[in-house]
């Protein structure tokens, strides 16, 4: 008996037991649908935190300075004295929320004064215009790179070249951010940078509190972050509770390790539900098996082999978990529509879950297809055709 | 006893056991039927004419004895040999006729064609021929429970010829038939007859058996009487 002339009657016995089959495949269905939800959602959401802490940039090391006594801050000299062999980039910065106005509009945003390096270790790139330049720096320009919601608040179409006032101050925007959108830290794109030179002025603190030094590869991070803390050690008289040094590696890992945990256990849950829906197609085929001995019996007699019967039974265990499989794919993947609308959660579905699930569910129906195929092979034509 | 004969059987014992009763349903029979003939077994319930159609038709095995068909020991062969010969040398009638309620008329014909592994187009030609021989060619997408229990045996026979076999064996055909049914399907079976075909009719009605060329009465599971007739 060929394959396809076996599926479609499999097909055909599943379509007569409408109700029936249904509750069979329930469980397949119930299994793969939230294998894809779930696996969906934890990889929407580790993607997420992913792709926000790379944005953070890499090997990148965090300094605060709480201060000793008197000395709060370090000036931007101290601050930029920090570098060592290990960094390859250092960025002190300050920052105060401002108002900023053009034309007619007024908007009060987080005004960041920093160096160059904060836009290389940041991964800060332009849409339009320049970043600040060393002689930005050297000249205290009053000069701003806008971040573009910032911008827009504003009502600026075209902001670079246009003149803004900071605490009224004219400043010339050089520079438009390119859109990194809002991270846990809050948004990134709703900002103003400036030389922090001219910042100093602007606040009128010069103290330098904030530093970010990017390590020159991952393997230097560590060196760099001894280097550091040994440095402001030495600068605060050995009190250590003066500064802080951060490593965003170590955070990066750890995120990204509970989260792919959290995606392994959500899809290892699913899947005892899958397994679950297999034991609910063992049963059902050994009643099939029971009911159906008589044509079993019938098929014997007029030449099937043990072969082909057991291959039916197969056959229909499998066709069973297969639909249950496609229907649990198109609910996995409405619940996940839902769930990204609705819930507003990221979600990620790839085609290797949908086919992992997918695979799973078949396996699933053919491993626990097997013992009941083997009995209905293994009946003596006789015993089934005698069978009432 | 003749060594030649379609089928050569010597001394056939079946014993069934249910715990410590022992039935020997068959008591060393011995009997020889040529190619081309008409056989009526027929003996009272009980007397253990099904055990012997079963044995005859390679659907079980005998507790002791010589079963040779076409010059082959049939208690030699494997499972798989016997689902061959069942499939290829047997063409079987039932009395409950024993059609899959879930496969129309010519389903159930094609079926024994599809465990040959004969292509599609090939199996449902022939399969629409078996029908149309037993008059049901209007019938063929009919499922066996929309059918009469005449039209549902004449499946059931359009089943047994398709495969062109050599053996007809047909248990009590008539048994569940009103007269005028009952009727064709022994006019049937006696045109599969003249036409060469072997066929081996079981039954406890006299008079049908009185149709067949050759009655072997058998009592006990022992052969009391075996002559041919006209
Ligand atoms: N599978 C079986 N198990 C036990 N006893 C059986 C079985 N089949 C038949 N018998 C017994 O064997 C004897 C012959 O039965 P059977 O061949 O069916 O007779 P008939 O077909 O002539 O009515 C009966 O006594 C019956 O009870
Ligand atoms: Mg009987």
């Amino acid at each position: 008996m060929n394959l396809y002339q076996l599926i479609k009657l499999a097909l055909r016995g599943i379509i007569d037991n409408k109700l029936r089959s249904f509750l069979t495949m329930l469980g397949i269905i119930i299994g793969v649908a939230s294998v894809i939800a779930l696996v969906s959602f934890a990889s929407g959401a580790t993607s997420q935190v992913t792709s926000q802490l790379e944005g953070m940039g890499s090997n990148i090391l965090n300094v605060n300075i709480m201060g000793r006594g008197t000395q709060t801050t370090l000036t931007y000299e101290e601050a930029l004295e920090l570098k060592n062999p290990y960094i390859s980039g250092i960025a002190p910065t300050v920052n105060s929320g401002m108002t900023v106005k053009f034309m007619n509009k007024t908007y009060d945003t987080s005004v960041i004064g920093t160096n160059t390096d904060y836009f290389i270790i940041n991964n800060r790139e332009l849409e339009a215009g320049k970043a600040i330049t060393e002689i930005d720096l050297e000249n205290r320009a009053r000069v701003a790179v806008i971040g573009p919601d910032a911008a827009k608040e504003l009502g600026m179409l075209n902001p670079v070249g246009e003149t803004i006032k900071i605490g009224g101050n004219n400043f010339t925007v050089v520079g438009l951010l390119k859109s990194k959108g809002s991270s846990m830290m809050g948004s990134q794109d709703d900002m103003v940078i400036v030389p922090i030179t001219t910042a100093q002025r602007l606040f009128q603190t010069g103290g330098v509190r904030s530093i970010t030094a990017q390590a020159a590869s991952p393997d230097d991070v560590e060196a760099a972050k001894a280097y550091l803390e040994a440095d402001l050690k030495r600068l605060f008289k050995d009190d250590e509770d003066a500064y802080s040094v951060f490593d965003q590696t170590e955070l990066l890992n750890t995120v990204k390790q509970s989260t792919s945990v959290l995606s392994m256990m959500l899809g290892g849950i699913a899947g005892i539900s899958l397994l679950v829906g297999g034991i609910g197609i063992m049963n059902i085929m050994l009643v099939t098996v029971t009911e159906r001995t008589r044509e079993i019996g019938i098929r014997k007699a007029i030449g099937a082999k043990k072969r082909d019967i057991l291959t039916q039974f197969l056959i229909e265990s499998s066709v069973l978990s297969g639909v249950g499989g496609i229907i649990g794919v198109i609910v996995g993947f409405v619940l996940t529509k839902i769930l990204s609308t609705v819930a507003n959660i990221p979600t990620q579905t790839t085609l290797l879950t949908v086919g992992v699930s997918f695979g799973f569910a078949l396996l699933v129906g053919i491993a626990f297809g097997v013992y009941p195929a083997n009995r209905a092979a293994n009946l003596n034509p006789i015993d089934a055709l005698h069978y009432e | 006893m003749r060594g030649d004969c379609m089928i050569h059987i010597e001394n056939m014992t079946k014993i069934y056991r249910m715990g410590k009763v022992e039935v020997r349903a068959l008591d060393g029979v011995d009997i020889d039927i040529d190619e081309g003939e008409f056989v009526a077994i027929t003996g009272p319930s009980g007397s253990g004419k099904s055990t012997f159609m079963h044995l005859l038709g390679c659907l079980d095995t005998p507790t002791s004895g010589t079963y040779i068909l076409n010059g082959s020991e049939v208690s030699k062969l494997k499972q798989d040999k016997l689902a061959d010969i069942r499939n290829r040398e047997i063409g079987f009638v039932f009395q409950e006729f024993n059609l899959l309620p879930r496969l129309t008329a010519l389903e159930n014909v094609e079926l024994p064609l599809i465990y040959r592994g004969m292509p599609v187009h090939e199996r449902r030609e022939r399969a629409k021929v078996a029908l149309e021989k037993v008059g049901l060619a209007d019938r063929t997408n009919h499922r066996p429970t929309e059918m009469s229990g005449g039209q549902q045996q004449r499946v059931a026979i359009a089943r047994a010829l398709v495969g062109d076999p050599n053996i007809i064996l047909a248990d009590e055909p008539t048994g569940n038939l009103d007269s005028h049914s009952a009727h064709e399907v022994m006019d049937m079976l006696k045109d599969l007859n003249s036409a060469g075909r072997t066929v081996i009719l079981i039954t406890h009605d006299m008079s049908i058996a009185s149709e067949a060329k050759r009655i072997v009465r058998i009592l006990d599971g022992r052969i009391l009487s075996d002559e041919v007739v006209a």
